[in-house]
């Protein structure tokens, strides 16, 4: 017979016996039992956040730049209302996060309790799965299962809601090696017969171009990714969420492609023949609208571990159930021994097309101007980190500035929210990162807007000593949305000044950290260079950048790819 | 699908999550008591229905899905109806019920309660042949559906 435990220990070993070593929370009446657990151990190290949606993203940061489930404990009712925001954002990108909420006892629940919210209907739309645990016997299996559904097949967020009274009773504690579940079964391998229709597609193509997303680098597939793009010698283009899965620095990089993708990667999207689509699912942000993009006549081949992300928005006619690297290894194994070679007249031909494209060198800007011009700053910040740091960001023009100008070579080194574009992502993210990637440099940029929703968050950086930078690029405006109203709102500004906004240094100082304010071009280089420098400091480097500027290129709403506005 | 509580909720959320449409819904326990089985009603172009099907795969508790009109099925749907039955409409409502090989299940002296059971199509034809004033209340199952033959739905 084993040894009873409570259901807060039960909790707590569960998190130790998955190997976990960092979670992310905050407490409250509901979860005191785990707290009191935590407290009496040390093998998981719980990071106090200053707000849950806070813990969420840090949670996620930590996730993605290490490849290991990221977890979150947060207590009833606001703690939970607080963490849906962090809770979508990571449903978005598919990322494995397991999530612990406290509940109110099991007989209050239903009862308009103090801090009662259903906590599985508010959240059930965005998370991969959740549980509501009522009986202890149970509990560990679920945390197991929790685990399991958050890192397999396309991964996302679990919630395990549990109860006050579940976190007091005892039961014999085992934690299961394994578990089965009949309606659970994400495929690996790809189809055979489908790799190798593939195959014969990917070798008759004249106008190839390979596009790859997030499931590359969720998938750890790069390397494989690298491989088979260099076997081929056909272009590569990247989602937002995709990048460094391809090294931005190779000449078969053409860029990313979508709204604001560069000119070259959205014609030869455009006008390619055989579209090779690589755990990335078609995004209304990359393929513009679906009816442009589906006047061309293409042939696409598209492998994705979700059966729903395939034929959802654009038909496919070679679909690959499977994990990318799975199928990529086939794919490439096949290729190796395929009679038939892609027609090197027809590439050439196509490679040439494509540097026409590249020569219209659609990311240029005034490099002579003498107010510092955003893109800048991120080209320093690629120079001054050797294009090694993990960059977070937040939502807006900073954000596309910093996937267009930084060059990510590897993976997990981007970490974003794509999908539901959170403002506040970015700083809590970073935390994360660097506590996963404790001796790595790690850097968020941000605008003065986004960077105000979580900024709390500078305390908790005080606390556990993370020497973030953050480079603001400041310019006084949310300024995504001033570019949608100059171009389709005839320049009516509503609501989109900043106004008001803090001394960003003066905050910095006051929460222990150390600010720096750039002015002028001739500063930025220095001041990135001094902000690395201060190896154990927290940095904020608040850049007062052109008002003005746009990112480009862009496709309107609802324009074909090969409509871009462009500089 | 998993009989587990709030399993009904994903499936039901989903569909509103994605604007699909649900005409109706029947669930209830199978012979093995850890499943629930349910015939759920969608109307949709190819597309919409494969996409309805693969997101109905994704959920956790759903153990495999069919679409029952990829073959030969067969499909049954309960109603019960409470007629206004004075004067002559009692005779011709009984008329009714026989051809539609339905039952009276209870009578006052005012109404008729009708129990009817087969195709949604065939309750329908029910309905359209009474005259709308007269009917008091309906209660529908929806439909519940099988395959034809020797093919069975296994997990
Ligand atoms: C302001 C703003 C502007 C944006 N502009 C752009 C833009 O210009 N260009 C752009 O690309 N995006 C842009 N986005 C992001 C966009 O909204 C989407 O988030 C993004 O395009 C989705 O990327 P993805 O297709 O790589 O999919 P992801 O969301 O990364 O999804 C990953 C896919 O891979 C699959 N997958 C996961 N794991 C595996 C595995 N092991 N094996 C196989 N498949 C797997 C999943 O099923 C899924 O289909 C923008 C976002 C914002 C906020
Ligand atoms: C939580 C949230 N609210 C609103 C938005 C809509 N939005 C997208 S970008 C943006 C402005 C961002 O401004 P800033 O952080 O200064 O970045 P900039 O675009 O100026 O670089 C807003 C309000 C959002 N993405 N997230
Ligand atoms: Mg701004």
């Amino acid at each position: 017979m084993s040894v009873e435990l409570t259901g807060a220990e039960i909790t707590i070993r569960c998190l130790q016996e998955e190997g976990v070593e960092c979670i992310f929370g905050y407490p409250g009446g509901a979860v005191l039992f785990l707290y009191d657990e935590l407290f009496k151990q040390d093998k998981v190290r719980h990071i106090l956040v200053r707000h849950e949606q806070a813990a969420l993203h840090a949670a996620d940061g930590y996730a993605r730049s290490s490849n290991k489930v990221g977890v979150a404990l947060v207590t009833s009712g606001p703690g939970v209302t607080n963490a849906v925001t962090g809770i979508a954002t990571a449903y978005l990108d598919s990322i494995p996060l397991v999530i612990i909420s406290g509940q109110v006892p099991t007989n209050a629940i239903g009862l308009d309790a103090f801090q009662e919210v259903d906590t599985v209907g508010i959240t059930r739309p965005c998370v991969k799965h959740n549980f509501l645990v009522s009986d202890i016997s149970e509990l560990a299996t679920t945390i197991k299962k929790a685990f399991y559904i958050a890192s397999t097949g396309r991964p996302g967020p679990v919630l395990v809601d549990i109860p006050k009274d579940v976190t007091q009773q005892k039961a014999p504690f085992v934690y299961p090696e394994k578990l089965t579940m009949r309606s659970y079964n994400p495929v690996v391998k790809g189809n055979a017969k489908q790799i190798k229709k593939a195959v014969d597609l990917i070798v008759s193509a004249k106008r190839p171009i390979i596009y790859t997303g997030g499931g590359v680098i969720l998938s750890d597939a790069a390397k494989l990714l690298t491989e088979l793009t260099r076997l081929l010698n056909y272009p590569c283009t990247n989602t937002l969420m995709g990048l460094g899965g391809y090294p931005a620095t190779d000449k078969q990089f053409i860029g990313m492609l979508g709204m604001h993708g560069t000119y070259e990667a959205n014609m030869a999207m455009q006008y390619c023949d055989v579209l090779i689509a690589v755990g990335a699912r078609f995004d209304d942000r990359v393929i513009g609208n679906p009816k442009h993009f589906s006047n061309e006549s293409r042939k696409i081949v598209h492998i994705d571990i979700d059966p729903s992300s395939i034929s959802k928005r654009v038909k496919v006619d070679v679909p690959i159930v499977g994990n990318v690297p799975d199928v990529l290894k086939e794919l490439i194994k096949l290729l190796k021994n395929s009679k038939e070679e892609p027609d090197k007249t027809a590439l050439q031909e196509w490679w040439h097309q494509i540097d026409t494209w590249r020569a219209r060198d659609c990311l240029k800007y005034d490099r002579d101007s003498s107010i510092i011009k955003p893109q800048m700053v991120v080209e320093k910040l690629y120079e001054v980190t050797k294009g090694d740091a993990f960059i977070t960001s937040d939502v807006g023009q900073h954000q596309m500035w910093a996937a267009q100008f930084y060059k990510f070579d590897k993976p997990r080194r981007w970490i974003n929210s794509g999908g539901l574009g959170t403002m506040g992502f970015g700083m809590p993210a970073a935390m994360g990162a660097q506590l996963a990637n404790p001796k790595a440099k790690v850097a968020c940029v941000t605008g003065e807007a986004s960077i105000q929703m979580c900024i709390q968050e500078l305390s908790t950086c005080k606390q556990y000593k993370l020497p973030l930078k953050i480079v603001n690029l400041n310019n006084r405006y949310m300024g995504m949305v001033r570019q949608w109203q100059e171009f389709f709102h005839g320049n009516r500004y509503s609501e989109s000044y900043m106004d008001a906004l803090p001394d960003f240094i003066r905050l910095a100082e006051s929460y222990g950290h150390v600010g720096i304010k750039i002015e002028r071009p001739e500063e930025v280089e220095d001041a990135l260079k001094e902000a690395f420098k201060l190896k154990d400091q927290l940095v904020f480097l608040d850049f007062i950048t052109d008002q003005t500027e746009n990112v480009f290129p862009m496709v309107p709403g609802g324009k074909g790819l090969s409509e871009m506005i462009l500089v | 699908m998993e009989n587990e509580a709030g399993a009904l909720s994903r499936v039901a959320g989903l569909f509103s999550a994605r604007g699909y449409n649900i005409e109706s819904l029947s669930v209830a326990p199978t012979e093995d008591p850890t499943l629930s089985r349910m015939t759920l009603v969608t109307k949709g172009s190819d597309d919409v229905i494969e996409q309805v099907t693969k997101q109905l795969n994704k959920l956790i508790e759903v153990v495999k899905v069919i679409d029952l009109t990829d073959g030969n099925h067969i499909e049954r749907e309960l109603m019960l109806v409470k007629i206004k039955a004075v004067g002559s409409d009692r005779d011709e409502i009984k008329r009714l019920v026989d051809i539609f090989r339905g039952s009276i299940i209870d009578v006052t002296e005012k109404s008729y309660t009708v129990e009817l059971t087969g195709t949604s199509a065939k309750l329908d034809a029910f309905l359209d042949n009474i005259d709308n004033s007269i009917v008091l209340e309906t209660v529908r199952t929806g439909a519940s559906g099988i395959g034809r033959g020797d093919w069975v739905l296994k997990v």
